[in-house]
């Protein structure tokens, strides 16, 4: 009855310090620049991280699957279909799945395991369908030049598949951007810690947002990147 | 893992914890959400993908919009929506379909603008509308790749779909894999493998109906999709 009686508990609901958070409008610069340091540089700097990893490790595997498949022809349709499988599981399933597996459980090596598996369908694909679109005179003409088969890959058809995987690349690439915001499922920091910080406070806007648009930033921005890497690298696509 | 399974054929219930949403309810009200958002983007979509299609127009549009597309991050969008627009139905329904509508354009316009030029030259010598064009040519030719942007949207909305529970929606399958505390490690895991099968089954079964949907002619040679 007392406390009641003597008004709110908490004084000053919108003065203060942190009056801009209890408000929650949809952004706070205030809160921005103080939790840039801590909150949110740190969390794009771990999901770069996240994906660089994921994506080089899925290039390795899927590389040398195409590779394999590129020579024996039946092996396709089975790594297609095991790959397309990992590719439909939604993330959310997959992280949970690896997590009760003996040496992976709540750590980064379950994101990933589960990141390089969307990888392999992406980059299995293009990089075989590259291999494919060599055209035949091309490798006739190298053959004449006396190139063994392993000169023949490293100096004419990886060079010439090159447009297709940078671009399976870039596909990878966003995707695993994308689907690490899931990662803190699990208890590995992404751009989805703040996110699910933001979501566990009372849906706090200015944390959404700020998280949120860091993660589609850094898609398009490595989307971007990809598309002027794709440009330097293959100049001859673009000569008439 | 046994666990899981038993929690599955329990029906999601979760011994010595009160009555829990039946898996049947948590499948059903999940093909609900993402049917309700793959159908208005499809609306949405459709006529745009096909109309500049047939025109032969606004490329760098629907090209980029689906390159776009492929760089939002779906919990991203959903954070970002929750922020403008709050929590509920009509907000992730609202992110479903703006995750839903770009794959759909894209490969509609691909496709109706990739028929062959001669037969549509064929088709108007033999006196026929640009209506007629379009139903009786240019859609029957492009219907495969046409089902196959909507069988990626349709996978996609069903995996974001459970995330939305992530993003505090309640009344999807992720609500399981969302809420350690009542279901225990192995009800989330059940509840992963549920979401799994839904989306291998959401693909298999749009798989099949996009191999129906194919005329006969066609059917060599355009199993695959573009992802």
């Amino acid at each position: 009855m007392l406390i009641a009686a003597g008004g709110p508990v908490i004084p000053d609901f919108n003065t203060g310090a942190f009056a801009c958070e209890r408000a929650n409008p949809l952004f706070c610069f205030d809160w921005f620049s103080r939790n840039w340091g801590g909150v949110l540089w740190p969390a794009l700097r771990e999901h770069v991280l996240l994906t660089v990893v994921a994506v080089a490790i899925g290039f390795a595997i899927s590389s040398v699957l195409a590779i394999l498949a590129y020579r024996r022809r039946w092996l396709e349709r089975p790594i297609v279909a095991v790959t397309l499988v990992l590719y439909t599981i939604p993330s959310i399933a997959l992280f949970e799945l690896l997590v009760p597996i003996r040496g992976l459980g709540l750590s980064i090596r379950s994101a990933e395991v589960a990141l390089v598996s969307y990888t392999l369908l992406i980059l299995f694909r293009n990089i075989l369908t590259g291999l494919r679109a060599v055209p035949e005179e091309v490798l006739d003409a190298a053959r004449g030049m006396g190139m063994s088969s392993r000169q023949l890959l490293w100096r004419v058809e990886l060079p010439l598949a090159l447009p297709a995987i940078v671009a399976g690349l870039r596909i990878a690439t966003v995707t695993v951007i994308s689907l690490a915001t899931i990662a803190p499922l699990i208890g590995v920091q992404s751009l989805g810690t703040p996110i699910f910080a933001a979501i566990g406070n009372n849906l706090f806007k200015t944390e959404l947002i700020a998280a949120g648009g860091l993660a589609v930033a850094l898609g398009l921005f490595a989307d971007g990147a990809f598309v002027l890497a794709q440009r330097a690298l293959t100049p001859w696509t673009r000569a008439r | 893992m046994s666990a899981a399974l038993r929690f599955i054929l329990r029906d999601g219930q979760v011994p010595g914890a009160g009555p829990l949403p039946s898996l049947i309810h948590l499948t059903l009200s999940t093909l609900a959400v993402s049917g309700i958002g793959i159908g208005i983007a499809l609306v949405v979509a459709l006529p745009i993908g096909i109309g500049l299609g047939h025109l032969h127009r606004g490329s760098f549009i629907a090209i980029n919009i689906g390159n776009l597309w492929r760089s939002l991050p779906s919990l991203a969008v959903l954070a970002i929506a929750v922020a403008f627009l709050g929590l509920g139905l009509v907000n992730v329904e609202a992110a479903l379909i703006v995750l839903a509508v770009p794959p759909i354009v894209t490969n509609a316009y691909v496709a109706v603008d990739g028929v062959d030029r001669d037969l549509v030259d064929a088709a108007r010598g033999m006196g026929m509308t640009q209506w007629e064009v379009l139903a009786r040519v240019e859609l029957p030719l492009s219907l495969p790749l046409i089902f196959a942007g909507i069988r990626t949207a349709a996978v996609f909305v069903v995996a974001t779909t459970t995330i939305s529970a992530l993003a505090g929606y309640s009344g999807t399958l992720g609500d399981v894999i969302n809420n350690e505390t009542s279901y225990r490690t192995y009800g989330v895991l059940g509840g992963a493998i549920c979401v799994a099968l839904l989306a291998l089954t959401v693909e298999v079964v749009l798989a099949g109906v996009q191999r129906a949907l194919t005329p006969r002619g066609l059917l060599r040679g355009t199993s695959g999709r573009p992802l």
